[in-house]
Order: structure tokens, then sequence, then C-alpha cells
């Protein structure tokens, strides 16, 4: 991979042990099953899924939040440290997280100022003062009133709440920003404030942002790149532009046929059988097969590999055929 | 499910182990069984000659190991005072003592469930804050003040029941409804907050949208849930079958497992206080166990949680 | 005579206005979309006129289902059109049934209430309609327990025990909102073919325009309490009127448009209690005047059109791009 992304996973494997009931044996669920993704400064990947698709641990795991089984996460040109360790704690600064629900991520005893001003506390960034006026500025550049900082987080509605998260998530001006989920529990005239806010973020500051949703329309406004995932895999990734018009794995065609527009008659749209798999119950072969139109005999047997398929596209389908450059 | 009973049946034994040493320990520590038995006056070498009999000569350890060694075998020891086997002992004792608390067990679940349900369907109506405060007085006023007042009452003032013994089923009513109150009370805030919580949850209005009358929302569709809450708590109640009565027992001077224990402690008759620890260590291994069982039966939830991400 | 007809219905709770006189008919067999953000009203609409609010709200006005008043009716009188002639489903369907009773049970329940059945004969009538909405194996599924079934089958589940009672009118509260994509498609997919199936009517309750598109004929759109635009779906998705509908088209992003930057409405939802005088929507609106801030709209119009605004948008405004997706076809070889 180039030496310009500012983070890369290699292969990425996380097992969870999980016991099926009380009496069962444990059986070891691979929640992300060999992820390979990159993310360049200054620009947004889309992270697309159902649940159980392994995209909020994907995140979890590119935050160094939680080790990886098997793989690697290099950020900045450097392996991420050990959970815990000095290194870690120091490359907090420089990464942050954002996730859905605003009300779960402040403290609610805590004035919002106080909050935003807590990374600046932690990584020590200048003096008393500098810190208080960092933090006006912040609520500001977030589009929030300086005086605000006062006010408690059940004293602002739900996309205030999710503006101050941010704020504080960009206080020690990180090189990366992971967002779960943000904007799902916004009403839709809010959550364009939102998304344009993270949009303006992204150009003033060039964070890199790894951007994980379920809603298709927003990572389509959002996103420079998508991936697309399917029980711990990525089963597709490319440009935001082609993916949309022309998905070219039969699961990511499900999905961008899934959205309702509005004019198009629900018939006319490829309505997938049956529902995801439990992670726990990987089907063998193309994970996508039971589900799948167009699979073939080989699908149910072998996995196919997540492959170059055209300039800047890979796919991971035996139906999509390879570019030979691989 | 071999595994599970094993290791719920592990855990049982070692909370009896700790009880058993804890009350060695603490008793051993706390006066010399000799002295207090013999008297202060008794002949030095009769003093002597009794810690010889009962093994009090030796290092504690090595009592506590052959008395740990003697209750494996199944051996609970002989009373130090009288002579009797502890175990029967205690036994003598136990239907006394049931006599009180089953029927004050049986009248807490119908005065406290009842009424904690009656004071969630009626939440902020004055009767639910008649209830609570009723409730928080039942379970903060210690029993034996409680015992007191009846006592004065119904015994001194008005001369309907008797004070104490047990020589009628009429010397059985104050101890019982004096024992109740407290466990009522609690119930009762436990059986309406349970209820609270689960008349807020989005099954009931759905109950409701299908048009089932109110009557049965409540019954088959709250109940069974607010269910598993109040069970905790009256597994715990169930726990305290044997020993709950200490105070109560001792006030109303009935014959039971309570007044055996007061006696056998002051008296540091080893034997009979550890015999009646065990028992209760005991039933209340017994009763969270049979409530871990009832959790699977109320809770589909817990039977088979398979892994769902 | 409509289906259902509601007349200035009014709710408070504790006192404090919710929904501020709502005036919609709902035709037989015809399938109408309730569109607004969370506190707008559209679930409360239909709560109050099957009484399933709380104690502390007090609701005004006349709901009429045929020639029945519901508004203050006895509770046995509602208990019986509840899942009987109007059944409903919500929006957290894994929420939505009991956890300790066995599925099959609960959708028996409604079986035995409105079709008199009982027993074996209930039971088979139960395992009919989870045939119906399409849980695989029903049979032996009768018995599992509502943890045991993934979202989108628990919201088949209540769709089931929803057709127990042969309603009329079936009042579908974001009923896709909580699922996954494709599973969102595949309940649409399933309420569409009911609704041909039975010829009852529906009322979508969404927050979603594209969803609401492709089940209803009609939308009304909702605003803090009130509705402010009501046409046909198509009429809607050309040109909408109300600046509120315009906005929340613009700020929608779009599948089938690039990147361009959203238009966001400016502010919040006022809280209720705490309503601006006249129309609620003036503080964020671009087009309002004096007398927006003074008085509020009336709900009216003509040709099945009807906007609550002094200042409705003309009609060349319609929004984005067209609405078609171009997703072009990949041919397998």
């Amino acid at each position: 991979m180039s030496a310009t992304n500012l983070i890369e996973a290699n292969d990425l494997v996380k097992t969870y042990i999980s016991r099926k009931g009380l009496f069962g044996t444990p059986t070891h669920v691979r929640a992300v099953d060999g992820v390979t993704l990159s993310v360049a400064p200054a620009t947004t990947l889309g992270i697309v899924g159902e649940s159980g698709s392994g995209k909020s641990t994907t995140g979890r795991l590119l935050l160094g939040l939680e080790e990886p089984s098997e793989g690697q996460v290099q950020f900045d040109g450097r392996p991420m440290p050990k959970l815990k360790s000095n290194a870690w704690r120091q490359l907090r600064s420089r990464m942050q997280l954002v996730f859905q629900d605003p009300l779960a991520a402040l403290d609610r005893r805590i004035p919002i100022g106080t909050q935003v001003a807590e990374p600046l506390d932690i990584h020590a960034v200048g003096s008393e003062k500098e810190r208080k006026d960092r933090v006006e500025t912040l609520l500001q550049s977030v589009g929030l009133r300086r005086d605000q900082a006062s006010s408690y987080p059940h004293e602002l509605s739900g996309g205030q709440r999710q503006r101050v998260v941010i704020a504080r998530a960009i206080a020690t001006n990180p090189d990366l920003l992971v967002c779960d989920e943000p904007v799902s529990a916004l009403d839709v005239s809010i959550q364009a404030q939102v998304i344009n806010l993270l949009r303006d973020l992204q150009e003033t500051r060039g964070i890199a942002m790894a951007f994980i949703s379920h809603d298709l329309k927003v990572v389509r406004n959002i996103s420079d790149r998508v991936a697309v995932m399917y029980l711990g895999r990525i089963v597709e990734e490319a440009p935001s532009e082609d993916i949309f018009r022309r998905p070219l794995h039969p699961y990511t065609q499900a999905l961008v046929s899934s959205v309702p527009v509005p004019g198009t008659a629900l018939k006319d749209r490829i309505i997938l059988q049956g529902e995801p798999p439990n992670p726990a119950a990987r089907p063998s072969g193309c994970a996508f097969h039971p589900r799948c139109a167009v699979a073939m005999e080989r699908c149910r047997v072998e996995i196919p590999a997540f492959v170059s398929v055209e300039a800047g596209r890979k796919a991971a389908c035996h139906l999509v055929p390879a570019t030979s450059e691989t | 499910m071999l595994r599970f009973f094993l290791i719920r049946a592990l855990r049982a034994f070692m909370t009896i182990v700790l009880v058993v040493t804890f009350a060695f320990v603490v008793l051993r520590l706390s006066g010399d069984p000799a002295l207090i038995i013999m008297g202060p006056e008794a002949p030095p070498d009769a003093i002597i000659a009794f810690r010889k009999a009962w093994g009090l000569d030796q290092p504690i350890w090595i009592q506590y190991l052959s008395y740990f060694g003697a209750i494996l075998g199944g051996d609970l020891g002989i009373s130090m005072r009288d002579g009797q086997s502890a175990i029967s002992l205690v036994m003598d004792r136990i239907p006394a003592t049931l006599q009180l608390t089953v029927p004050a067990l049986i009248l807490k679940l119908m005065i406290g469930i009842p009424s904690g349900v009656y004071a969630a369907l009626h939440r902020d109506s004055a009767v639910d804050r008649g209830v609570m405060a009723g409730a928080v007085i039942g379970f903060t006023m210690p029993s034996f003040v409680f015992g007191l007042i009846l006592v004065l009452l119904f015994s001194v003032t008005w001369g309907l029941l008797p004070s104490g013994g047990r020589d009628s089923w009429m010397h059985a009513i104050l101890p019982i409804v004096t024992m109740s109150i407290g466990g009522a009370g609690i119930l009762a805030r436990f059986s309406r907050s349970a209820m609270i919580e689960i008349l807020g949850q989005p099954y009931m209005r759905t109950a409701s949208a299908k048009g089932l009358p109110w009557r049965r929302v409540i019954w088959e569709h709250a109940f069974p849930n607010a269910a598993i809450p109040i069970v905790t708590i009256t597994g715990f109640m169930v726990g305290t079958l044997i020993a709950g009565a200490v105070v109560v027992e001792s006030l109303f001077s009935w014959p039971g497992i309570g007044r055996l224990l007061v006696v056998s402690v002051s008296n540091r008759d080893l034997a009979v206080v550890q015999c009646i620890l065990l028992m209760v260590a005991a039933t209340m291994v017994i009763s969270n166990f049979v409530v871990d069982i009832l959790y699977g039966y109320l809770d589909p939830r817990l039977r088979n949680n398979q892994a769902r991400h | 005579m409509p289906l259902v007809e509601i007349s200035n219905l009014g709710v408070a709770f504790s006192g404090v206005p919710v929904l501020h006189g709502i005036n919609l008919t709902i035709e037989k067999g015809e399938a109408v979309g309730l569109v607004g953000e969370s506190g707008c009203g559209k679930s409360v609409t239909w709560l109050a006129a099957l009484g399933l609010l709380p104690g502390k709200a007090s609701v005004s006005g006349s709901v009429k289902l045929g020639d029945e008043e519901l508004v203050g009716s006895p509770r046995e009188k509602l208990e019986h059109v509840r899942g009987g002639r109007i059944a409903m489903i919500f929006q957290d369907p894994s929420s939505s049934l009991n956890p300790v009773l066995r599925a099959g049970r609960q959708i028996a329940e409604a079986v035995s209430l409105h079709q008199g059945l009982s027993g074996a004969t209930a039971r088979a009538e139960a395992i009919r309609l989870m045939d119906l909405v399409g849980i695989p194996d029903a049979v032996r599924r009768f018995d599992n327990y509502p943890h045991e079934f993934s979202g989108g089958q628990n919201q088949r589940l209540m769709i089931a025990m929803a057709l127990a009672g042969k309603p009329d009118l079936l009042i579908a509260d974001e009923p896709t909102t909580a699922l996954d994509a494709t599973i969102q498609a595949q309940i649409l997919d399933l309420l569409i073919s009911l609704r041909q199936e039975t010829g009852m009517a529906i009322v979508f309750i969404s927050h979603d325009l594209g969803a609401v598109s492709q089940i209803c004929e009609r939308v009304c759109v909702m605003y803090a309490g009130r509705i402010v635009e009501q046409c046909s779906t198509e009429m809607l998705f050309r040109a909408p009127r109300h600046p509120y509908t315009r906005g929340l088209f613009d700020a929608i992003p779009r599948l089938d448009a690039g990147r361009e930057r959203l238009i966001p409405i400016p502010g919040t939802v006022p809280q209720a209690g705490r309503m601006p005088a006249g129309c609620a929507f003036a503080p964020r609106c671009a087009h309002s005047s004096e007398v927006c801030h003074n008085q509020v709209p009336t709900l009216s119009g003509t040709d099945g059109w009807a906007t609550a605004c002094f200042h409705p948008l003309e009609e060349p405004g319609a929004p984005g791009p067209s609405a078609h997706i171009l997703v072009e076809k990949v041919e397998f070889a």
C-alpha cells in the first residue's frame, strides 16, 4: 500500500468467544474476518453494512480500542502501540471517536464546556486561560454559542449534543475521526446540519474520517470512498461516485436497490430473501451465497478473494472478474 | 447442565465453609467457653478438666480441623451445656420457628405484592402515596419497636391477645404480624417499582393495542415480567425462614431456633451455635439455588441466550 | 362514508398541548402516509384515537370510525376496536413483543380475542398467519420466544398479530425504522402485498419520505402538532409547496445525487409548551413575513392539495434531480 495513507489495516481479524446458552460449549465468532482498508488524510471512507456485518468492530480496531486477534493496524506509518501503553495513550489525542448516542457520550452532571476541555486537560494543552479560549472557539466552530459552555447536556437538543461531542472530539486537532452512526439518532433536518459540519471540519482541518453507517444516502453524501461489509468481510470497495451508480457485488446491488427512492416502484427493486446470517454460523464459501440470486456451485465452497476488479475498485465475488494487474 | 450444577454446588459448599469458619473464629476469640459455662467461681482444676474434656486445650487450628472433620463425617457435636446432641436440640426447635416464619412469609406476600401492584397501577394517587408511606414505615421501624407497640395495644391496653409464650394459636398472632410487617413493606416497594418499569415497556402498548382487556394486560402480560425481581426478594425471604425470628422470638418468648441461638451464643455453646449457622447457611444457599432455577423458568431469555451481534 | 374521520383532534400532556386540532380522513382501503420529525405528533394522533395514551394526556375533538365516536368512549368499546377494526404495529419490533410469552401464543391470543377461536383452532389460525407473513417453519417456531427471532421476523410476527383481527385499518408506526436496509425492503414489500390481498387501509407513519412514497397514495406532512401539507404522493414529490416540506427534501441526501452540500433547515423544532405565536415553522422559515409570526395559518387548498402556509411555494419548485436512480444493470457472464 502507498505510504501516503494515514491509517492502514491489513487482514484484520477479531474473534469473540461466545457461549450458546448457559450450558453450551464456547464457540469462536469471527466478528471481523480479514478486513484490509486504508484512509488517506483529509478523505472520508464510508463503511456500510447491516447489523452483524462487523462495521462497528472494525471502527474500534482502527482506533486501537480493541486489539485485533490477527492482522495489524498502521497509523501514520507506524504499527498501533499496545493497548493502554504510554505510546497508545499519546496517540489518543490524534484519533477520536464520535458515536451514535450523544447523551450516552456526555456526562449529564458536568457543563459541556468542561467536557469539551477534558481532552485538553488530559493532554495538557496550553495554559488554563488558553484552554478556556480554545473551548469557546471550538464551540463556535461547531455552531454553538460561546455562552453555552456552561449549559448541561439535558438543556441542549439532540443535534446540539452531537455538536458538543464533535467539538470534544476535535479539541486535540486529531488526524483521524471515526464516526459510528453519528447522525442516526437525529431528525432529518438536524442530520443535514451535522453532516455539513463534519464536511466543513474535514475541509478546514484536513481530518481523515472513517464514517460508519447503515444509511447509504448519508454515506453517499459524505464519503470519497465506500467499503461495503457483509458478515465481517469487505465485499466491495470503490469510489462513492461509482459504487452507488454501478454496484458490482450482488450484495451491494441489493443494498443500493433497497433504499426507497421516491418515484420508483418497490416491485422493480431487488428484494433479498432471508436475513443476514448469524456470525457464529457463517455459511461456507462466500457468506452471501444463501441469499444471492446468481450464486453458483463455486460460491458454496470457495471464499472469493478481495481483488482489484477495475481501476480503483475492489470486490470479492466469483462473478466479478479480476483485473490482470493483481 | 452438569457443569452448571457442579459450579453451583461448589459455590454453595464454599459459602457454608466460610460461614462455619467465621462463626468458629468469632466465638472462640470472644470468650472462653469453660469459664462461661462453669462460672467464674468454679475451681481451676474443674475448668482445666472441662477444657480437656472438650478439647479446648488444643491449639485453635487443631480444634478447628477436628471440628471440621467431625462435620464432614456427619457429626455436629454435642451441646457443652447439657450433653444432648446439638442436631436434635436444634431439630426440636424447628417446628416452633416454622410456625411463625411460614405464616409470616405468606402474610408478607399477600400484603406486599397486591398493595405494590395496586400502587403502581394508581401511580401518584392518594392510595399510592399512602401505601408507600406505610411501606417505608414498615421496613424502617425495627421489629422490636413494632412488636412492643402491638403488645402495648393488644395485650396491655385491650387485653385481646397474649403477649408471650406458645400455648395456643392466639399466641402466634402478634409475633407473626410483627415479623411480616417489614417484609411486606419491602415487597410492596419492589412490586411497585417492578410493575411501573414493566408498564412503561413497548410490549405493554402492544398488548393494549391488540384489544386485550385491561385486567388481562396487567395479569397476563405485565405481572409475569414484574415477577422476576419480586422472586429475587421472595427467595431471600425464604432464606431467612430459619434464622429470621431471633428478635421476635425473644420478644414474645417463643421457644424457637432464634431463642436457642441467643441462649447458645451467650453460653458459648459452640456445637449448637454452629449447627444453627450451618442450617441457616444451607437454607440460604438452597433458596438461592431455587431462585436461579426459577429465573430460567420465568425469563426465557436466560434459558438460551444465543449470541447475537 | 369515510372509514375514519378525525376532526379537530387535540391532545395535551399535563396541560401542555402537543396536538393542535388535526383534521384527517381515511377512506376504505386507502394508504396514507404521515410524515414528520420526532415530536410532531404523528404517532400521538393514532395513540389518542385508540385511547392508548397514558392517563396524564387529555384528548379533545372527535375520531369517528364509521358512526362510532372513539374519543371519550368507554374502555370496553375501545378494546373491541383495538386490534379488531384498527390494528397497530410499532417501531421497535423486538421490544414490542412480550419477552416472557411464546410468540405463537401472543398471536393466538389476538386470534381468540377477535375471531372467537380457542385451543387448537386458534393455534392453527395463528400458524396460518405466521406462514402468511413469511415466518419459515411456522409450526415449529410457534413455541419460540421473541428473542429467538430476528428483528425483521419480530416485525413479521407483529404484522401477523395485527392481521388476526382482520382489520379495516392498519396503523404502521415507523415499522421499518429499526430494521436493516435489506430487511426494510422486505417488510415494505410484505405490507404492500398484504394490502392488495386484504384490502385493508394503511396509515404509514414515518420520517422516511422514500419509504412513504413506496406505500402511500396520499401524504400528510406534520410539523409541531399540526398537518402542514396534504396531497397525493405524486404531487408532493413533484413539487412540495410548504416551505417545511421543501426543507425536508433539501435536507435529505440522495443516493442518485453527487456530494453536493446539503441544505439544512436552520434551528430546531420548537418544544411543546414553548410554541411561537403564529406559524410554528416561521422562526426557521426563509419565506416568513409579519403575518406568519402573528397568525396561525389554517390548512386549506383545492384539487386535493392543502397547505397550512401564508406563502406557499409556487408550482415549479421540484426538488433535486430526477427521482429515478440510475443503477446500471450489471450482467453476469
